[in-house]
């Protein structure tokens, strides 16, 4: 999708997993420094901060794979 | 009914969003404005603007194939279902489309592919002749917007349930979203944002079943709950299918098997513009057969994240859901919650905000498809062939611009339409699935017979068409004729759909084969390209067998058929 110059879908979505990915670690990191009153069901678990961080790191993969000046 | 019901039970919202929720949400608006913006510049001729330039990788159409179909009331309908259904449900994600999406890529694509058409309509312009178009694309422009704007009333009531957003302020905002960046970038922006959405939806939807999992103890532990919540049937595909008594759906193997798996499904799949464009948009025939293979490997692996989640909340939901009149009477919660209710149940602040936006991305990437379709059988097969027949490229494509915004605006009053008056949404659902039987019935006979007349085609299409009214219309009236039209009088609404299909489409097929027998055919030198026997299509003798589709799609059979033994 970018044989003429132009950016790949692909890296908008490394953008998008990125952002969501640092978004969602920093609120589990956070919320791990203040829990919660109401917790979610298996809360223990900190799904916020390993699915945040599986986000970011594919998004980082993702944007640095497509990046427009790697074209 | 799912509408209905929630529109009366508009009341508590379900959750609360967090701040950090809320910055996730507009990112995605952001986003997605951004790459409209952004192709804003690359959508300046008919090729570009409706065809996406014909320029899509397989992944990238195969993708976006899927993602047109991935709304966010397929999944929370689906989900709902399978609460209350059990894993029936699945068949329509397994038989009821994975069949009809291979024998797209392998059979149907070349013609779709080597005839240069732009929308299925314009095909049956090209073998069956004017008649046949214009009916076709009429009916399909027609019934287009009035579904969009039916899943735009549903989007904004599910907004204002799970989140208490107003509905005029969830109606206007996604609206004019979906209007900028279609007008601006064409298909090729819709597509991009497909994509985009399904990663989204995923990335959103998948942590439930894994926490869900997770918490009920496994798939043997989960089948125990739920045959001490619900029944044992719950967690079996075909088993119960013996008798339309068995099963909690109310359908027998032959509505599955027949009606839905080769009639509903392969007219779908097969016909339905919304998803057949972005397979057309592939920059090769290769791409183009590709395509459809790569979403049916990924049709098979939605039922995690939709079935799996309904199946999940019958087994660790503390409350019991029922259907609306019950929950409306008791102040509870109805079936068609379910997937919001297990969102709210395990995930926190961030990833709650990543839930919501999955669900607004499968409705944006719905309505996207919408009016994309629209915009272009509109241009095309109705002001270009009735209106307009001879001005130059660049007015059809400011012509594909207004009727992209023309579209947005008539779903947003059907929206408001509805608003006011719930009983249009089930007419214009069953009005919709009128169209989409017969046409396949007239496709394929098109592609692979040919005999086909052009009378034949169109006397077929319109037989077909009037018999499922009329067989509608026969069981609304008389609620006995359900016995001759489903074959039993225990069989359900959905049953009733899938033997409507079928006889429709064997009228259709009866009606095209007499009518053509008696006319007189096309040359054959004029069916070339367009039907099976009188087009070559190019061979792959030189690429590597796992370059193939077809060693692919066998990958795809075999797993699917692997799935269908194991939940049997």
């Amino acid at each position: 999708m970018r044989s003429d110059g132009t950016i790949s879908i692909w890296f908008f979505i490394g953008i998008s997993l990125l952002v969501n990915g640092v978004l969602i670690f920093g609120a589990g990191l956070y919320q791990l420094s203040h829990p919660p009153a109401a917790k979610v069901v298996l809360y223990d678990l900190h799904a916020s901060i390993w699915w945040g961080a599986i986000l970011l790191i594919v998004g980082l993969i993702y944007c640095i794979r497509y990046h427009p000046n790697r074209a | 009914m799912m509408i209905r019901a929630m529109a009366m039970l508009i009341g508590d919202r379900l959750v609360r969003l967090a701040p950090v929720d809320l910055v996730i949400v507009v990112f995605y608006f952001v986003l997605v404005l951004a790459i409209g913006f952004y192709l804003k510049g690359r959508s300046n001729t008919g090729e570009d603007f409706f065809l996406a330039g014909r320029e899509m990788t397989a992944w990238i159409a195969g993708l976006s194939f899927l993602s047109a179909n991935l709304g966010a009331l397929e999944l929370m309908g689906w989900a709902a279902a399978s609460y209350q259904y059990g894993i029936l449900a699945a068949h329509w994600y397994w038989i009821g489309a994975i069949p009809a999406m291979l024998f797209l890529g392998l059979v149907m694509m070349p013609f779709y592919y080597i005839s240069k058409t732009h929308s299925v309509p314009g095909y049956l312009k090209l073998r069956f002749g004017e008649a046949s178009r214009a009916l076709s694309a009429i009916s399909f422009a027609f019934m287009t917007v009035l579904m969009s704007g039916i899943n735009m009333y549903a989007m904004a009531l599910v907004m204002k349930v799970v989140l208490g957003w107003d509905i005029n302020f969830s109606i206007w905002i996604s609206s004019i979203t979906v209007a900028v960046y279609v007008t601006l970038g064409g298909l090729r922006s819709a597509i991009f944002n497909e994509v985009l959405q399904f990663i989204l939806i995923w990335a959103g939807a998948l942590l439930i079943p894994i926490l869900g999992l997770i918490e009920a103890g496994g798939w043997k532990a989960l089948q125990l709950k739920v045959a001490q919540n619900a029944s044992v049937e719950y967690t079996h595909l075909w088993s119960t299918l013996g008798s339309f008594k068995d099963n909690p759906m109310g359908i027998h193997w032959t509505g599955i098997v027949f009606g839905l798996g080769f009639v509903i499904s392969f007219a779908y799949w097969t016909t339905d513009f919304l998803v057949v464009q972005r397979v057309l948009a592939a920059k090769d025939l290769r791409a183009a057969k590709m395509a459809p293979i790569i979403g049916a490997a990924f049709k098979m692996f939605v039922p995690f994240i939709v079935i799996l989640p309904g199946l999940l909340g019958l087994a660790v939901l503390p409350m019991k859901l029922t259907g609306e009149a019950a929950a409306v009477a008791s102040g509870g919660h109805s079936y068609n919650e379910v997937l919001p209710l297990m969102l709210a149940r395990y995930c926190g602040p961030g990833l709650l905000g990543l839930g919501i936006t999955a669900l607004i991305a499968g409705f944006m990437s719905g309505m996207a498809g919408n009016v994309s379709a629209f915009s272009t059988v509109w241009t095309y097969d109705i002001y270009k062939a009735l209106i307009k027949k001879k001005a130059t490229d660049a007015h059809y494509v400011l012509m594909g611009r207004w009727s992209t915004i023309l579209g947005v605006l008539i779903s947003i009053g059907t929206a408001y339409l509805v608003m006011q008056f719930l009983s249009i949404m089930d007419y214009v659902q069953a009005l919709f699935s009128f169209f989409v039987a017969p046409l396949f019935g007239t496709v394929i006979l098109g592609m692979l017979w040919k005999r086909a007349t052009a009378a034949g085609g169109f006397w077929g299409l319109l037989a077909g068409t009037v018999s499922s009214i009329g067989m509608w219309a026969w069981v609304r009236h008389y609620p006995s004729a359900l016995r001759y039209v489903a074959l039993s009088s225990n069989a359900r609404d959905m049953a009733e759909n899938m033997y409507r299909g079928l006889w429709s489409w064997i009228i259709c097929v009866v009606v095209t084969v007499a009518v053509s027998l008696v006319t007189t055919p096309k040359p054959e030198s004029e069916l070339v390209g367009l039907v099976y026997g009188a087009t070559e299509i190019p061979t792959e003798a030189q690429v590597p067998v796992y370059h193939k589709p077809a060693f692919w799609a066998v990958v795809v059979a075999i797993v699917f058929i692997a799935l269908n033994i194991i939940f049997w």
